[in-house]
């Protein structure tokens, strides 16, 4: 196809849709598909950002064994509240993420809660890599925010380990199909970069799927009862409801 | 033979509960004493190009332990940005391992871990921005910090908290700066777990040059 006229390229650019194949993960089969917000596939080395409202589900899917979701949260209405991985691990008294597990903001509130996890596979201590960090940067940039608003982040689906003398051990992937799902309870920006993990020997990175729906009566359960746990929910739920105008309650 | 010697250029107590910055030029070193035993020392450190401080170039708790695959920090431990660079190493230590992975205690947290009474109480995320904004830091500029002289062990199921200290009066341990390094304290003013021993006390900081 020439493409030495306007015409004869935009011909060709339309033309190329036609042949072009396009991974996008399957709605769950219990979800209605009305409901769902999002479904993508992040290949490696790439990364994905979308603003999720409140009482969204975020599941993260790493079908074949080899992705590591880096994740960073900002609230989407206050940008300068954002997630606290050092709160994360400190307030539930837990450095391991498994189902349960809030991801605090550093305002003593739940952005989100890890409310499904298959995987057990995780680590909140080691960071990104150089180039994890250069597309978490371009994802925070989109977003109005900057260098200094990429803080520690959260992996996910490459695990880490702590010996009793401090002494790290990389445990890698559980393998294909793992699956973490994350309850937002805070209007959230999240960004996703699906790059390797920075103690990982041999990163044989493999897209992440990305799948989001609406489940907003899941918000009014709590998913562990934990006191510390609560008063976090107290915090987030009577933020949330302050902000709102009065016709909201009508 | 040549023998080294230190001239001390700065030597300050720091009163309980206050917060704490100056600028540790390039081999300069910073010894943080431990006046009364057990007072944790909520340090963040930035590098320093002339008189500005570079927002971009920051302590990184996760690229700290990352590279050193130890969560605890001790002698020879290398204090470095997000992008690898050393900005200050432990050079003597008198205590053996200090917690880079709990974080600072502030007013909203501390709500979460003993309740909303503790709300109005002082807290280390007040120091670092108060401090911080001295130096044209701001709230996005804070992040994970050290705790030097506090204790956090991370059980084999993942539990980990603060326990008690390891420090005793008058343990030290000394910094040396990788680059010229803005040095931001806050004498932990926490009172609801042991890490001051439940009670904050005052530290000294001593910057030598050779």
């Amino acid at each position: 196809m020439s493409t030495d006229s306007t015409t004869g390229a935009r011909d060709h650019a339309r033309s190329q849709v036609q042949a072009a194949t396009m991974r996008i993960p399957a709605t769950p089969p219990d979800v209605e598909p009305s409901r769902l917000m999002w479904a993508e596939s992040v290949p490696a080395g790439s990364y994905a950002t979308r603003v999720l409202g409140r009482g969204t589900r975020l599941r993260l899917i790493d079908p074949d064994g080899g992705a590591c979701a880096h994740l960073l949260l900002f609230r989407s209405d206050a940008p300068w509240e954002r997630l606290n991985v050092a709160d994360t691990m400190k307030v539930p008294w837990q450095a391991y993420l498994r189902a349960g597990h809030p991801l605090l903001s550093d305002q003593g509130r739940v952005l989100a809660t890890v409310v499904a996890d298959n995987s057990g596979h995780h680590d909140t201590l080691c960071g990104m890599t150089d180039a994890g960090r250069a597309k978490m940067l371009l994802a925070a940039i989109k977003h109005g925010l900057d260098m200094r608003d990429v803080g520690p982040s959260v992996s996910l689906f490459k695990g880490v380990r702590v010996d009793d003398d401090g002494t790290l051990g990389f445990t890698g992937s559980a393998g294909p199909g793992a699956a973490v799902d994350l309850l937002i309870h805070l209007p959230v920006t999240v960004a996703l970069v699906n790059a390797a993990h920075p103690l990982d020997p041999d990163p044989a990175l493999t897209g992440l799927d990305v799948l989001a729906w609406r489940a907003g009566e899941q918000l009014t359960t709590p998913v562990n009862n934990d006191p510390e746990y609560l008063r976090a929910l107290f915090n987030t739920e009577s933020t949330w409801a302050a902000a709102q105008t009065s016709e909201a309650f009508q | 033979m040549t023998t080294t010697e230190l001239t001390i250029i700065g030597d300050e107590v720091v009163a309980a509960c206050a917060p704490w910055s100056a600028i540790v030029s390039t081999g300069q070193t910073v010894q943080i004493i431990d006046l009364l035993g057990n007072q944790a020392v909520d340090t963040l450190l930035y590098g320093v190009s002339g008189d500005r401080v570079d927002h971009t170039l920051r302590y990184s708790a996760q690229a700290t332990i990352a590279v050193q695959r130890n969560i605890f920090l001790s002698t020879g431990s290398v204090l470095r940005a997000a992008n690898g660079t050393p900005l200050m190493t432990i050079v003597a230590d008198d205590v053996g391992n200090h917690d880079t992975i709990a974080g600072a205690c502030s007013k909203e947290s501390n709500t979460l871990r003993y309740g909303h009474h503790t709300v109005h109480q002082h807290a280390c995320a007040e120091n670092f921005l108060a401090e911080g904004a001295k130096w044209g830091l701001g709230k996005p500029d804070i992040v994970s910090n050290i705790n030097f002289f506090m204790n956090v062990p991370v059980e084999s199921n993942g539990t980990l908290g603060i326990v008690d200290g390891l420090s005793a009066p008058g343990k030290s341990l000394t910094l040396r700066a990788e680059c010229d390094t803005l040095v931001l304290v806050s004498n932990c003013p926490q009172i609801n777990n042991p890490c001051n021993g439940f009670n904050p006390t005052p530290v000294r900081m001593v910057i030598s040059t050779q």
